[in-house]
């Protein structure tokens, strides 16, 4: 085997930058490499570098090209980048498309057990050939392990280009496999195979490196779903109900093993063979179909049980007539849409932010819901806890608007926090003592200053009983067909939902010295719009950023619009559905609203945003 | 139109359970329906059952799809919370609550449109989970809501008030839940109270998913020469396969005779006593339940009765052993595992 480094062109840009670089790494997927490439984005959030990791997976179990994106940069700014400096080629399929996608004076890993098509080079590429194949196939006897091996045999490669520091991965990989010592042992070596041959054949490290800094003291590496799952743990959810979809299905995995550890009671008794009895303080039910999640859902929180379902696009649309039901009939319930490519089945791993219209007026008839926005896995778990006090002060369903980039990548967050004096906020529920005073009871009768009536549930008194219809109702909670009747129950509802603005989570703002310009932006494309705005104040034009947390939209939203001459909303999706919900929404001038849309399943980087408004205020 | 409301003064002096409560206790607000409607005899049929056993008005949940026959959970048992859902969604809708409070008496109302076309999902799924509820089906084999289409119950050849026949094959219902591993299946007639009043008590004593089908003939769409969901046609179709009596435990029995009886424990202690007309029906094997109702079809016949009951097959809440009490009664400090747990667990993200 011989070495592939070639002399760098003079004008190459090989000048030394520390903690500042993107990888790619492609794969097939079903290879093993998500813990290869786990492994890496760990590594350097242990070294205490700012870092993201993006999963670009397609919607397939095994044989189709897949690719994870790494990015550290110093200053915090890990939004998708869109050139990489480090390309790791572990797919002959895609060899073609990553070469070009390097950035000029960067670098391209390859299997060099296999000659590289000279067609695939590049001048302004340096090529770094690792034989992993051959090295595995030296070192593993089993066909399996050979095949996985080659993983972790170029994650070490990496690990010495780019000085990852080696002993953290090597005791990640301890930690991993603390109770395999036989896939432990596999996996250093193979680590130290790649690790070695870098070393000895390259210079390393590269000019792109890594150094420890210390910019994670008090931060985590979560995923989104997960953090939701534990939002709803800690809210006190007792009845979940699902059908499986990709990106949400994470939430209930999470969710299930969550209550698995933290939700069962041991009864007292021992079984047969002396093992403890639990009983579960939840139930978890896999439905038919979203119809049957969503009815579940509505039909446990009529009872009492603070429930909720997870779902994404597809499932929304299937929820939409019983989301009018909880709407018109006022009943709590939590829906988490981790919303992924439409429209129909889209693309269902790849992202956006296009249920954005669906979810607000969900369902036929005059339909609004409240809508919560996290821009990160953080926020999933604060605004998951959130819906459910949301939901069951306005008896209505709260949904939560995640996406595929936030749910099921890792973002680096600060650490959960929880306060043990929080109390649940079960709303207007009346109970026996309470209905025992009260003359009669009406169910739409009532309002508090929020226009919200007060509920019963059943099992607790015959005093409270009612019935609960979809149909046209008065506000006694009896059936009507008269106009008037039933346009006072509707009028209050648009009161309600207008009012829960003020109870909604504030949204985030960021101002600039000088800025008459703003962006507007709603949950995933935080980062890539904070990135874009520091380049373009750099470059001399402030902007001040608004990132909306909920709707209906709180005051400042419309103030803040008021308050610039023009304002960009940045969003996932083709319509600008963000934009539309402001406009109609807030009663704005839509003319000085512009769009700055991406929506080709990607999560958004900084050069989108800000080349989109650069070429707004050039139109 | 608001709803009506019956008057309350008792003409005669009424019977009281043991909760001392009158069978007026258990009604609901005046009935909508077209009269001579079967459903209404359904709802009266509730009204004596539940009365019968007793159970508190506010432990009821009754909940409904829609449908002429889903607007009866409004005409029993006042005391109760209803819910009045969406079209064929009402199982999805029970399961939850009954998710959330396992010890409410669960009554689902439907049509055979709402459990057959629209809800067949959901029906099908409730039967598979065991929920334990009552589940009614007001059998017409219209949509008498949207004025007179078959259903997915009407038989081949039955025809419409206008004359056509109907093309397709039915579902029936007993078959279908039998397939599915249904544990309490049964069929009444809403024109024979006498026979319907104990297969109701029996299906909410049944701890798990009680499927009881009623053929409840729509005056309006469906009980003309040429319906086979008739009045006449039913009356002159049924055969019983019981006369079941549902006993207390210390009940005496004597005047059935032991040997053309079976008798199923229920969990409450309460004993069903079926005497079975076929000689030798067993309403505990399956295989022979389907190839009776299969027999008797083909004959032109309506079974009536409890066709199978197997209360040994635990519910969701068995299945999934949940705590015995409501989850809605669990204490949320029982269910907060607290800041040190979130610290804690927070280190496999660092
Ligand atoms: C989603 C939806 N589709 C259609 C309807 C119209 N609809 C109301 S009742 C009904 C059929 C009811 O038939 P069945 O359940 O047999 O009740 P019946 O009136 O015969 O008692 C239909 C189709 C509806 N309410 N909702
Ligand atoms: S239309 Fe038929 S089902 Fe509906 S109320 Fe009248 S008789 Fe009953
Ligand atoms: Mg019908």
């Amino acid at each position: 085997m011989t070495t592939d480094t070639r002399p760098a062109p003079a004008d190459r840009d090989h000048a030394v930058r520390v903690n500042d670089c993107a990888l790619k790494l492609a794969n097939v997927n079903g290879s093993g490499s998500a813990s290869a490439n786990m492994l890496l984005m760990k590594a350097i959030f242990r070294m205490g570098i700012p870092v993201s990791g993006k999963n670009l997976f397609p919607s397939n179990i095994q044989g189709l090209p897949t690719w994870y994106e790494i990015r550290a940069n110093r200053t915090g700014h890990t939004a998708r980048a869109l050139d990489y400096d480090l390309m790791v080629m572990m797919n002959m399929q895609t060899y073609a498309d990553d070469v070009r996608e390097v950035r000029s004076g960067g670098y391209a890993l390859y299997d060099s057990t296999w000659p590289l098509d000279p067609a695939l080079v590049r001048p302004d590429v340096t090529y770094l050939g690792v034989p992993l194949t051959t090295l595995c196939a030296e070192h593993f006897s089993a066909a399996r392990e050979q095949v996985l091996m080659k993983n972790i045999c170029y994650a070490g490669a990496v690990v010495a280009l780019l000085s990852i520091d080696v002993d953290i991965v090597s005791s990640l990989l301890d930690e991993t496999f603390h109770r395999n010592a036989r896939l432990r042992e596999s996996n250093q070596l193979a680590l130290r195979l790649g690790y070695d041959y870098a070393c000895s054949h390259f210079d390393c490290p590269l000019p792109i490196r890594l150094e420890p800094m210390d910019a994670n003291a008090g931060k985590i590496l979560v995923d989104g779903n997960t953090a939701t799952a534990l939002g709803c743990l800690y809210a006190g959810a007792t009845v979940a109900a699902w059908y499986p979809i990709t990106p949400s299905t994470s939430v209930m995995d999470n969710f299930t093993s969550l209550c698995h550890r933290y939700r069962r009671e041991p009864t007292g008794e021992t079984g047969p063979d002396g093992e403890v009895q639990y009983r579960s303080d939840h139930l978890i039910l896999q439905a038919e179909d979203e119809l049957a999640a969503i009815g579940m859902v509505l039909g446990a929180s009529w009872a009492g049980a603070r429930a909720f379902t997870s779902t994404s696009g597809p499932g929304l649309s299937l929820m939409n007539e019983m989301l009018g039901l909880g709407y018109y009939a006022e009943i709590p319930a939590v829906v988490v849409d981790v919303q992924r490519t439409g429209p129909s089945t889209g693309m269902p791993t790849r992202t956006q932010q296009a249920d954005i219209v669906l979810a607000a007026y969900a369902s036929h008839g005059d339909t609004k819901h409240l809508l919560l926005f996290p821009a990160n896995p953080a926020e999933c778990f604060e605004l998951a806890v959130e819906a459910f006090d949301l939901a069951e002060r306005f008896q209505t369903p709260v949904i939560v608007l995640s996406d595929l980039d936030i749910g099921m990548n890792d973002w680096v967050v600060p650490r959960l926090r929880w306060d043990d004096a929080y109390v649940p906020d079960r709303g207007r529920v009346l109970d026996k003592e309470a209905l025992e005073q009260l003359g009669t009871f009406f169910r739409y009768a009532g309002e508090d200053a929020d226009h919200v009536v007060a509920r019963t549930l059943p099992g607790v008194s015959e005093k409270g009983a009612y019935f609960t219809r979809g149909s046209g109702h008065d506000k006694l909670g009896g059936y009507t067909e008269a106009p008037d009747d039933y346009q006072e129950v509707v009028d209050r509802l648009a009161r309600k939902h207008a009012a829960a603005a003020l109870h909604m989570p504030a949204p985030v703002l960021e101002t600039r010295d000088g800025a008459t310009i703003g962006v507007v932006a709603v949950g995933s494309t935080e980062p890539a719009v904070r990135e874009a705005l520091d380049l373009l104040g750099d470059s001399g034009l402030p902007v001040d950023f608004l990132r909306i947390r909920g709707f209906p939209f709180a005051p400042a939203v419309r103030e803040f619009l008021d308050a610039h001459e023009l304002v960009f909303v940045v969003e996932l999706n083709r319509d600008a559905q963000l934009r539309a919900l402001l406009t109609v929404e807030t009663g704005v001038d839509p003319a000085k609203l512009r769009s700055v849309l991406a929506y080709g399943g990607l999560p958004m980087s900084a050069r989108q945003v800000a080349d989109g408004i650069t070429a707004g205020l050039e139109s | 139109m608001a709803s009506i409301t019956k008057p309350l003064i008792p003409l005669v002096r009424l019977e009281k359970n043991s909760l001392g409560l009158t069978v007026r206790d258990y009604e609901g607000a005046m009935s909508t329906l077209c009269a001579g409607c079967g459903h209404d005899s359904i709802t009266a049929a509730i009204v004596r059952a539940v009365f019968e056993l007793a159970i508190p008005p506010h432990m009821i949940a009754k909940l409904s799809g829609i449908g002429c026959s889903s607007k009866t959970t409004a005409y029993f048992v006042r005391g109760a919370h209803g819910f009045n859902g969406v079209h064929g969604r009402m199982a999805a809708i029970a399961t939850g609550a009954n998710a959330a409070n396992r010890q409410l008496r669960t009554i689902g109302v439907s049509g055979d449109g709402d459990s057959l076309s629209i809800g067949v999902g959901h029906l099908t799924h409730a039967i598979r989970r065991n929920v334990n509820m009552l589940y009614v089906i007001e059998n017409n084999g219209v949509y008498g809501l949207t004025k007179g289409q078959f259903s997915a119950s009407a038989d081949v050849n039955s025809t419409s008030k206008r004359g056509e026949p109907n093309l397709l094959p039915p579902i029936d219902p007993m078959v279908l839940a039998l397939s599915l591993g249904a544990t309490f299946v049964a069929r009444g007639f809403s024109g024979d109270k006498e026979h319907l009043v104990p297969l109701l008590k029996a299906g909410l004593e049944h701890e798990g998913f009680a499927l009881v089908d009623v053929i409840s003939p729509c005056i309006q769409f469906g009980d003309h020469e040429g319906s086979t969901k008739s009045y006449a046609f039913t009356r002159e179709h049924e055969t019983l396969v019981d006369d079941p009596v549902l006993l207390g435990e210390d009940e005496i029995i004597a005047h059935l005779p032991e040997d053309t009886t079976t008798s199923v424990r229920m969990h409450s202690g309460e004993v069903l006593r079926l005497r079975s007309l076929p000689a030798g029906y067993d309403p505990t094997d399956r295989a022979s339940a389907f190839a009776y109702l299969e027999e008797r079809k083909a004959q032109g016949e309506i079974p009536m009765g409890l066709f199978y009951v197997n209360e040994s097959v635990p519910d969701v809440h068995e299945l999934n052993e949940t705590v015995p009490e409501p989850l809605v009664s669990v204490p949320y400090e029982r269910l907060c595992p607290g800041a040190g747990a979130l610290e804690e667990l927070q280190q496999r993200f660092v």
